[in-house]
């Protein structure tokens, strides 16, 4: 198969869908001539012109805003927030406007709004451009909230963010964009709500969002050395979220460790536990466990940053603790 | 400002689009008088912030709008909308919190929407509908149509954030909205004249080099006409205009709020002097456009249709519980 980058792969989705229908639009900071801050999208201002690929003013809260206005009156628009740091300037609009006025309206309105936005640690960019945000908008009802893993998964499930009549905040995780894969070349879809499981196995479940489903994959094939079988899940979208395959899992394998890059405290991991814990709770064979960053602000240097964010090396051997003791 | 008005015929508009602009105001007024007295006999659930005394701005704006054209509304928008020839009926109930309401119940007075109507909704965040208008502004240009679209705001939202943010972003690209400020110098009990420095917000236009319009926000024709004007130069593809219409709320931030602690009764005495559905009844009266007892029937049909309203209301059933759950999300059942 091909292989193709993170980056690519988001160009090619939104290539695809402003090709197939000409009221998707794209608006953001820095989309024109650079593409987007991480080069992910080059070319598109020169195919589809310029009011259909526009560079905003830094105004998060009001280009937000707009792309609801439009959304409500005929277009599909898709905003780039650069940082998900940022969308905390847009909250009146994603928190207030987006996410309720479908609801508050009785069911009238309809909000084609893909929001893509970045997230995660790992390039010293300090405490205001490394922030991992899902559990804030996973916590806002009237919101669909999907972290893709590989590239593949980042245009399939961009493609279904695109065409879906809700809102949706989709989360690209910045140390992504560079990294090759295999891509299909013929056009797919990837549904909500359909978790994926990237390895069976017997011993225990690990549930990785965002590329940490990668890592936790890589975690799996060193467990294995360990004589372990690791089953793990990469859930795709926060909501909706397949809880049947997690439960289902760890029915079999008695163990479950989730691994988000969010804050621990109120954060998916803890809220992913909780959601299944009812239905699994006679089958498990230890307590359930997460590994996140801790609570308190990703650091500048790298010296202080890498050891906070959890990678495969840490999945590892927290997954071993938990099966062997 | 006193209550000097140019001649009727000055303006030049039909007899019936005269008689109609009165038909409005009164439906508003009205309207909010009733809400009145259903709140205060506890059939109104939540807050009520009403309109009365700023009737001739929606009403001057909205006869220039068509119904494929939008606007967004406010926290005190119930004006807005009937201006706009929503219905009477589904309104009421909405505000009384039931199952016929325009939002079946989950919306109320703060949030009604009727996008048969292009009313994109009022809103309960102040100045969160400023770039909502302006994004509707943008896909009627990317569309190629000529609709515009119309934010209603008040003067304490021209201090918000959006307000800045958003014209700046019409402005360069010249999208086809009008930013109509209803200044009635309230922000809930905060005078405008102490929290900004300039005496009018229609100068903040130079910022944006568009056009700033100052009006008589209790004069229905001097409203239509600058609107128009507006309307014109949007559709031409000139970009957006900002109007400042100058009014008064009669009553407090809501009802429960007497609106008197704050402001001194001197003052609202004037402006309830300038009563812009009682002026311009005088107006119509005096340059003999309609007779008294022509008006006299106008009146009693509009109670009439308020009647009919409230009774809609009163009959139509609350919605059931387990309607919580549904309107979240497109084609999906329930709450995921």
């Amino acid at each position: 198969m091909r292989k193709i980058t993170y980056g690519q792969a988001i160009c090619e989705a939104i290539d695809e869908e402003m090709a197939r229908d000409k009221n998707v639009i794209f608006l953001g900071e820095d989309i024109e001539i650079l593409g987007g801050n991480f080069r992910a999208t080059p070319g598109l201002y020169e195919k589809y012109g310029g009011w259909r690929v526009r560079n905003t003013p830094i105004s998060e809260n009001s280009f937000t805003g707009l792309g609801l206005g439009a959304a409500l009156t005929g277009l599909r628009p898709i905003i780039e927030i650069m940082f998900c740091d940022f969308m905390m300037l847009a909250g009146d609009q994603i928190a207030n406007q987006i996410a309720k006025i479908r609801y508050m309206s009785g069911g009238q309105a309809r909000v084609p709004l893909t929001i893509r936005t970045t997230m995660g640690g790992g390039r010293s960019t300090a405490a205001q451009h490394s922030q991992s945000l899902q559990a804030i908008v996973c916590h806002i009802p009237g919101l669909k909230v999907v972290m893709p893993s590989s590239a593949s998964e980042a245009k399939g499930l961009l493609k279904t963010a695109i065409r879906d009549d809700n809102p949706v905040i989709f989360f690209e995780h910045k140390m992504e964009y560079n990294k090759t894969y295999e891509v299909p070349e013929k056009e797919y879809t990837i549904p909500f709500g359909v978790a994926n499981i990237l390895k069976g196995g017997k011993d225990i479940t690990i549930v990785g969002t965002s590329n940490l489903a990668l890592k936790a994959l890589q975690a799996a094939e060193g467990l294995t050395q360990e004589g372990i079988d690791a089953e793990v899940i990469d859930p795709r979208t926060l909501v909706p979220l397949d809880k049947d395959t997690i439960i289902n899992s760890v029915k079999k394998t008695g163990r479950l460790l989730i691994v988000d890059e969010g804050c621990e405290r109120c954060g998916v991991a803890g809220e992913i536990a909780m959601s299944v814990l009812k239905d699994v709770f006679y089958h498990l064979n230890a307590p359930i466990e997460r590994l996140t960053t801790a609570n308190i602000p990703l650091p500048f240097s790298p010296a202080l940053e890498f050891p906070l964010i959890p990678d495969e090396k840490k999945i590892y051997q927290k997954a071993k603790d938990m099966v062997l003791g | 400002m006193e209550n000097k008005f140019n001649p009727i015929k000055d303006y030049n508009l039909p007899k019936e689009k005269l008689i109609k602009m009165y038909q409005d105001m009164l439906k508003i007024r009205y309207f909010e008088n009733k809400i009145t007295d259903l709140y205060s006999k506890g059939l109104m659930p939540g807050l009520a912030h009403l309109y009365i005394g700023e009737e001739a701005i929606a009403v001057g704006v909205c006869n220039n709008l068509t119904e494929r054209d939008f606007a967004t509304s406010t926290h005190r928008g119930h004006g807005h909308l009937i201006a706009q020839g929503c219905d009477l009926k589904r309104m009421m109930a909405e505000v009384l919190g039931k199952e016929d309401g325009y939002c079946r119940g989950k919306g109320g007075t703060m949030h009604i929407a009727d996008f048969s109507k292009g009313i994109l909704g009022a809103n309960g965040i102040v100045g969160a509908g400023i770039p909502i208008a302006t994004g509707s502004g943008y896909s009627a240009k990317v569309r190629g149509t000529d609709q515009v679209t119309v934010a209603f705001f008040g003067d304490a939202a021209s201090n918000q954030g959006t307000f800045h943010e958003s014209i700046n972003m019409a402005a360069a690209w010249k999208l086809p909205v009008i930013y109509v400020c209803e200044n009635n110098l309230y922000g809930i009990s905060v005078d405008i004249r102490k929290v900004t420095n300039t005496k009018d917000i229609a100068t903040r236009a130079l910022a944006y080099d568009i056009p700033g319009v100052i009006v008589n926000g209790n004069d229905v024709l001097e409203v239509y006409r600058v609107t128009k004007e507006a309307v014109e130069r949007a559709r031409r593809g000139e970009g957006p205009t900002l109007i400042e219409c100058k009014t008064y709320r009669w009553k407090g931030h809501h009802l429960g709020d007497p609106g008197r602690v704050y402001r001194l009764e001197k003052e609202t005495k004037e402006w309830m002097a300038r009563c812009p559905v009682k002026t311009y009844k005088e107006r119509l009266l005096d340059e003999n456009v309609a007779k008294d007892k022509g008006l006299v029937i106008i009146e009693g049909d509009v109670k009439q249709m308020i009647e009919e309203a409230v009774d809609f209301a009163i009959k139509s059933p609350y919605p059931k519980e387990k309607e919580a759950f549904e309107d979240l999300f497109i084609e999906q059942e329930g709450v995921k």
